[in-house]
């Protein structure tokens, strides 16, 4: 019946996919408790999920921060304070479009990725191999994986920021000839401690959204080359609303704690 | 010993095992076989705890590993070893990694000791020299065989076998069958293998099940069960379609074909 209401059906599917997200959450915490995967496996997660997405969270990053600079030159110039251009490349970099973009790219590359292997891992019943070694799958597969992508991505985002202020300073000082001087001035006197922390506790949380939806959809995967298809899809699709949704009620949150020193 | 008693499941709305029963004794090889669908497969899992039962016992040298947490059925899956049907091997590592896996998980063993078991469990299981080699690079026999050494590697106590010889060539099948007549007779270990080739299961059973429709038609030594008047164990050990069977391929043709 409810498979005629695609509403109420994609509404359960969220509720079901909330539901198994937060319980392997709670499993992979008490993974992380216990005994830890072996250096190798950690290792070969951090390249596979840090350094092998470097390069195209850097091109997001430089390319977020050119587009910025030339799309609010264009409003700024108008009101004659070309100079606060960098401030705003940079504040938006730092507290939004650097986590956000970054976590949306890598829920493309990492979470696709995630699923894809432990989807081909769970229909081959490697998963299965590995209980029946008695090898818990969530310390083996999921921690390995949730662990690089919490302390990798707010890492990748600071990168990503970096190249988007260096991006925007080229375009604003180089090509439409903002004074250097105030433009780093401004961008400076805008740019706070605070707001690069909160920058990168918000990509912490999203890596830990793309690990855990990716590692659960793979899990769970239906059998045959379509099932793991449809798995890496979706797991995509919830990762980056899910970024999306987190995104705003961490700000309010970020907001409602906000120290008066970072004002 | 394994013992099964009156176990029931339930999978995607289908009764698949309604209330089998079966009794292992130690250093026996019992051959399960059934049609494809059966619920062979799925009767193996229970028994690794892989697949909890919607009710029924396990009991594995009389602990009843049912009602045990996930953490504690490790402890009683280090005491078995499974072969599984495609061979699962982790393709992400080489073959020697594959089969030390449960010795670097909960062994410390130096790695001189470890590479040595590998290399002597590889040997058990006829191979040589593959230790560096991934899966993706080996023949179907050859994953089998890896799988074996794999489940062997840590000494288990029991060896589940999921389809053993499906996918492979017959005389390569006839050489999984003698590695595990051999590893039975050798390490003397509990020996249950899924199948439903009947060339490989006369050779390598101790006694016989027959799973049909959810439970255990007939349990006994292949000559009792070669020589069953039970009209479905006959039909099975013959390879002989059902009428009714017969008819969804056949329609009214069926009765003519059955006569030749």
């Amino acid at each position: 019946m409810t498979s005629a209401i695609p509403g109420v059906t994609a509404l359960i599917n969220i509720f079901r996919t909330a539901g198994g997200v937060f319980l392997l959450a709670l499993e992979t915490l008490r993974a992380a408790v216990g005994r830890w995967p072996r250096r190798r496996v950690l290792v070969d997660q951090f390249y596979l999920i840090g350094y092998r997405s470097t390069p195209v969270v850097l091109t997001t990053g430089l390319f977020t921060g050119m587009v910025l600079a030339v799309q609010s030159f264009n409003q700024f110039r108008r009101v004659n304070i070309t100079s606060m251009v960098g401030a705003v490349v940079g504040v938006s970099m730092v507290k939004e479009l650097g986590p956000v973009l970054s976590g949306l790219m890598l829920a493309g590359r990492v979470g696709a990725a995630i699923t894809a292997e432990i989807g081909t891992m769970h229909v081959t019943e490697q998963v299965d191999a590995l209980r029946a070694l008695a090898t818990n799958p969530v310390r083996w597969l999921v921690l390995p994986r949730v662990l690089a992508a919490v302390l990798m991505t707010p890492i990748l985002t600071l990168m990503a920021d970096v190249v988007g202020i260096a991006g925007g300073t080229f375009i604003c000082v180089g090509f439409l000839k903002v004074e250097w001087h105030f433009h780093y001035i401004n961008m400076l006197d805008w740019l706070r401690v605070w707001d690069v922390s909160v920058g990168c506790a918000k990509s912490s949380v999203f890596g830990l959204l793309i690990a855990l939806t990716s590692a659960y959809k793979g899990l769970n995967t239906e059998p045959g080359a379509a099932g793991v298809g449809k798995a890496a899809t979706e797991a995509v699709v919830t990762s980056c609303i899910l970024i999306l949704i987190s995104d705003f009620f961490l700000s309010v949150f970020f907001n409602a704690i906000k120290p008066e020193w970072a004002n | 010993m394994l013992e099964i008693r009156d176990l029931h499941k339930h999978l995607g709305g289908k009764h698949v095992l309604r209330g089998v029963n079966l009794t292992v004794p130690t250093g026996e090889a019992l051959v399960i076989i059934g049609g494809s669908g059966c619920g062979k497969s799925v009767l193996l899992k229970h028994i690794l705890g892989l697949f909890k039962p919607d009710s029924g016992q396990v009991l594995v040298d009389g602990e009843d590993t049912v009602p045990l947490p996930e953490r504690e059925l490790f402890r009683v899956r280090k005491r078995f070893g499974m072969l599984f049907q495609g061979g699962a091997l982790f393709d992400s590592m080489t073959v020697a990694d594959n089969v030390s896996f449960a010795l670097d998980e909960h062994s410390k063993l130096p790695a001189s000791e470890k590479l040595a078991i590998v290399q002597k469990k590889l040997a058990v299981v006829g191979l040589k020299g593959v230790e560096k080699v991934y899966p993706a690079d080996l023949s179907g026999g050859m994953k089998k065989r890896v799988a074996l050494a794999r489940a062997i590697a840590a000494d288990p106590d029991f060896l589940l076998y999921d389809e053993p010889t499906t996918g492979l060539d017959p005389i390569m099948s006839d050489v999984i069958n003698e590695l595990i007549v051999k590893l039975k007779t050798t390490l003397n270990v509990t020996t249950i293998v899924v199948t439903h080739d009947m060339a490989s299961a006369r050779k390598i059973a101790d006694k016989m099940a027959m799973l049909h429709e959810g439970t255990i038609r007939i349990h006994a030594t292949p000559d009792e069960l070669y020589a069953s008047d039970d009209d479905v164990v006959k039909r099975f050990i013959n390879g002989l379609a059902s009428v009714e069977q017969m008819k969804e391929v056949w329609g009214e043709e069926a009765e003519k074909r059955m006569a030749k």
